[in-house]
């Protein structure tokens, strides 16, 4: 069963942008789109580890500054290239950004 | 039997006519006269020799080489006296030849108004290169040269004289230049083109009279205005040369008169070209000449076939300036009118409408739509259902907006293409099919684009929807894969349709993404505050993260703080701040740029607005060393210290920095200024150098010293710095206004032309225009982003900081 914990305000993370979750095994990017749905990934592209946090969000895509690879929100897969980056459940409930909890004792053991 | 062919005149209409005989494997003997000391020339590429653009070997369409090849007899310079059509020969000064069948091919004659003085030397007519060789003789001495007649001869020889260097008058009977082409407003924006090139226009001026003794001295016009000349041009129209045809007794009107096989009154004799009159009209463009020159060469060698008049458009390229007409443009009752105007490029388009139906058209400035345009009017196509966007042209019908290339696929193969050899686009394709596989190719082989190469780019792109990929065309291409239209075609909707926002550009343009994606944002991002700076507001989200966080992204995740120094001037303070913060923030690297300031590299994201706080306390600012916009400008010492300096060239350079800062431009740009000729800052490889001289400042832009390395070229020279604080300025917005998003200047450059920018900059109220632009700008962009992000600095922390135990 999910663990949803409450991060922030849905509207602390621009639309079409990103923000950064801190975990004690490095960051997690929260993205919202224009449609208002938020994922969350890992913060490092597949490529060179770029920070995923500062791409541009279009669609539910992300271009990473880096070296413009675009990786899916929705499976972290890059697209047109071999690559994947992990994602983690997360969710807007009541103007909220809800995580699962779970994820971070995933990580934590990883 | 071999048959006596006699040609009186060898003009276009005439040398096509040949050739058409001899591709046809006619069995003549061919006998050429021609009053003119050569053979067939192309007669409408004298204005280039007139400019100096071509000499007269350019424009040859017939040598030597070619008469002989095909036995062709030549009397050049040579006039044929009188015709004996009972005896069947010509007489000429040679003596007289005999004839089975005689073609008149002798075009018109320059009519000449009838006022005291028009014999007097140095008043010419322009009909031939003859008249071309005397006005350029006559140039070279400088001068004051006035040119009776608005029309499209008179504003060639006008442009070609003020290019060589003569003072210009055109005086014109009507209201408007080109009055039978152009309407008013066309008419006027061709004015003020001229005018810029120097050259006086004065419309309802009649001349009653032409001055001087031995040779012209002036112009009296019929209100009394007198006006000095050293040579008089008289363009004000032709009329068919009709005489020897009169004195052999031929049928004349206004022409010669002629049925629809060329025959004149006398069945061994025929006529071609401006001299002929059938059905009631004369031809004066080359389009219907070639027609005749084919039915001519037909009925000749026995393939009967009939001439008809087509309806015309005429596309004319007067002195640079394109313009377009077709049909009828006069305004009357139950006529409406569409109009587009973008009056800072000169556009203008008009559609006079009449039932849904496209009854004329006038374009100036722009025509690359008009061969549609003239389609419409020429099928009575129903237009009510794009009424609202018909204006645009093809490329905006059709619910989806479509590139170029498909509205030149979508032309059925009997379009015609060039309009001057009449040719269509299926004979473009067959040719390609039979293996011409460039314009080269397709001009020697349909004559499509070989004449007044007005059509080439059209041409082309038959070729690119031909031949696939296999054709090299630097094509317009889209923007990225969320639409079809190019980056022109989108800044010219978000102008025309005043869209002022992202989605307004995505609804209207047909965005085939919801919200485009990181190649597309950045630019209508750019595109919609360049040109709307108080109505839109910046999206940082469709900003690459440099330009959002303000500082340079390293391969690390890292940035680079690049604080501002004014023209490269510091202070021992400033120094101090910077290495305080370096050593504050545990900066790795700290390293002295290209642009003459201080990079701190390796700082990390949540401590950005910390260490701007500190340097913004030691009143520095934000460098923007990561923008699309003003980077530096660069300096050397100038007269403070230098021996050689001759101007204050850091004082000027602090001056332009604290001008420009803070402007997004469609790429980075960079600027230098040098005290001397000697260069220290390298001016002449920035995007604007400023070189400064004893009598003032040259101005040079289009640098490049990156993955292309460039000179600059000379914009102009100026006396004064707040001249130089204008045109820099001013170049600067035209590039902002009319750059493709990421074209450096030097690519912006090569595409309009480094003489289209020096017409905006050297145009006082267009160059003010532009410099009230970019200041009306400046007052919303010229703001230092450090400072404001120091107090929203939410976006640099991070949004939670979530440890294991908290999860648990």
């Amino acid at each position: 069963m999910s663990n949803w914990i409450d991060i922030a305000a849905l509207d602390a993370v621009p639309q079409r942008g990103a923000r950064l979750i801190k975990t004690l095994h490095g960051c997690v990017a929260v993205f919202r789109t224009a449609g208002n749905e938020v994922f969350a990934l890992d913060n490092a592209c597949p490529h060179k580890n770029g920070p995923l946090a500062d791409g541009i969000v279009h669609g539910k895509a992300v271009t990473c500054p880096l070296h413009n690879w675009v990786i899916a929100l929705e499976t972290g897969e890059a697209q047109g290239e071999e690559g994947k980056v992990a994602t983690y459940p997360a969710k807007v409930a009541k103007g909220r950004i809800l995580l699962d909890a779970d994820f971070l004792q995933q990580r934590a053991v990883a | 039997m071999t048959q006596k062919l006699v040609v009186i005149g060898a003009g276009m209409a005439s040398g096509r006519v040949l050739e058409h005989l001899f591709d046809g494997g006619a069995d003549f003997d061919v006998t050429l006269f021609n009053a003119e000391e050569r053979g067939n020339y192309n007669r409408i590429m004298l204005s280039p020799v007139l400019s100096g653009e071509k000499t007269y070997e350019d424009i040859v369409t017939h040598d030597a080489d070619w008469y002989e090849a095909n036995n062709v007899t030549c009397h050049f310079g040579t006039h044929v006296t009188a015709i004996d059509r009972q005896a069947k020969t010509v007489t000429s000064a040679k003596g007289t030849v005999a004839y089975d069948k005689l073609l008149i091919a002798t075009g018109s004659a320059p009519f000449i108004i009838p006022v005291q003085g028009k014999d007097l030397p140095g008043v010419i007519t322009y009909r031939d290169l003859d008249d071309t060789n005397a006005m350029i003789k006559a140039s070279k001495a400088g001068g004051k040269a006035v040119v009776i007649g608005g029309g499209l001869l008179g504003l060639e020889a006008a442009a070609g004289l003020a290019e060589r260097g003569m003072d210009v008058t055109v005086l014109h009977l009507m209201g408007h230049l080109m009055e039978r082409q152009l309407d008013e407003a066309a008419g006027f924006l061709l004015r003020r083109d001229l005018e810029k090139r120097g050259i006086t226009v004065k419309c309802r001026a009649s001349t009653a009279a032409i001055l001087g003794t031995d040779k012209v001295e002036g112009v009296l016009l019929e209100d009394n205005e007198g006006l000095e000349a050293d040579l008089v041009v008289m363009a004000v129209g032709i009329r068919p040369e009709t005489r020897l045809a009169t004195d052999a007794g031929l049928e004349v009107a206004r022409g010669i008169e002629v049925g629809a096989q060329l025959q004149t009154s006398d069945p061994d004799i025929f006529a071609v070209g401006e001299c002929v009159e059938f059905d009631g009209q004369l031809f004066g463009l080359v389009a219907p000449l070639y027609d005749q020159a084919m039915v001519l060469a037909n009925t000749l060698m026995d393939k009967p076939e009939v001439f008809t008049p087509k309806k015309l458009s005429t596309k004319l390229k007067v002195t640079g300036c394109d313009l377009f007409s077709a049909g009828d443009f006069a305004a009357g009752e139950g006529r409406e009118d569409i109009v587009f105007r973008d009056p800072a490029r000169g556009v203008y388009r008009r559609l006079v409408i009449e039932d849904d139906v496209i009854v004329g058209a006038v374009m100036y400035g722009d025509t690359a739509d008009g061969n549609w345009f003239f389609g419409l009017i020429r099928d009575k196509t129903d237009i009510s259902e794009m009424r609202d966007t018909v204006i645009f042209g093809p490329a905006y019908q059709g619910g989806a907006p479509s590139d170029p290339l498909s509205a030149v696929a979508a032309l059925p193969r009997d379009a015609e293409i060039c309009g001057c050899n009449g040719i269509c686009k299926g004979e473009i394709e067959d040719a390609i099919a039979a293996g011409a596989s460039d314009i080269g190719a397709l001009r020697s082989q349909t004559k499509a684009s070989a004449s007044c190469g007005t059509c080439t780019g059209l041409v082309e792109q038959v070729l690119a929807v031909t031949l696939g990929d296999d054709f090299v065309l630097p094509t317009a291409q889209p923007i990225c894969s969320c639409t079809e239209m190019t980056h022109e075609d989108v800044r010219r909707m978000i102008k025309s349709q005043e869209l002022k926002s992202l989605p307004a550009v995505w609804q209207a343009c047909d965005w085939k993404t919801p919200c485009g994606c990181h190649v597309c944002r950045p630019a209508l991002n750019y595109y919609l505050l360049s040109d709307w700076p108080l109505d839109y507001e910046d999206d940082p989200q469709s900003r690459f993260v440099n330009e959002r966080k303000h500082a340079n992204i390293q391969k690390d995740g890292t940035f680079s703080v690049v604080p501002r120094m004014w023209g490269g001037i510091t202070t021992p303070d400033e120094l101090r701040a910077i290495a305080d913060a370096a050593d504050k923030f545990s900066v790795p690297t700290v390293k002295i740029t290209g642009g003459q300031r201080i990079d701190l590299l390796g700082v990390k994201n949540e401590y950005l607005p910390a260490i701007w706080d500190d340097l913004n306390k030691a009143g520095m600012v934000s460098g923007h060393a990561y923008s699309k916009g003003l980077r530096t400008v660069k300096t050397c010492v100038g007269t403070d210290h230098c021996r050689f300096g001759t101007q204050d060239s850091t004082g000027l350079g602090i001056q332009l920095e604290k001008a420009l800062w803070g402007s997004w431009t469609p790429h980075k740009l960079k600027l230098a200024v040098s005290g001397c000729p000697r260069n220290c800052a390298e001016a002449t490889c920035k995007d604007i150098g400023i070189v400064c001289v004893d009598s003032g400042y040259q101005i040079s832009i289009g640098g490049a010293a990156g993955m292309d390395v460039r000179e600059t070229s000379l914009l102009c020279q100026v006396p004064t710095k707040e001249e130089v604080m204008d045109v820099v300025k001013a170049v600067t917005q035209s590039y902002r206004e009319n750059a493709k998003y990421l074209d450096r200047i030097y690519k912006w450059m090569d595409k309009v032309g480094l003489e289209w920018i020096q017409e905006q900059i050297t145009d006082l109220d267009i160059r003010a225009a532009l410099v009230e632009r970019f200041d009306l700008s400046q007052t919303i962009y010229r703001k230092d982003p450090w400072a404001q992000h120091v107090a929203k600095p939410a976006p640099y922390e991070p949004l939670a900081t979530l440890t294991l135990e908290a999860a648990e």
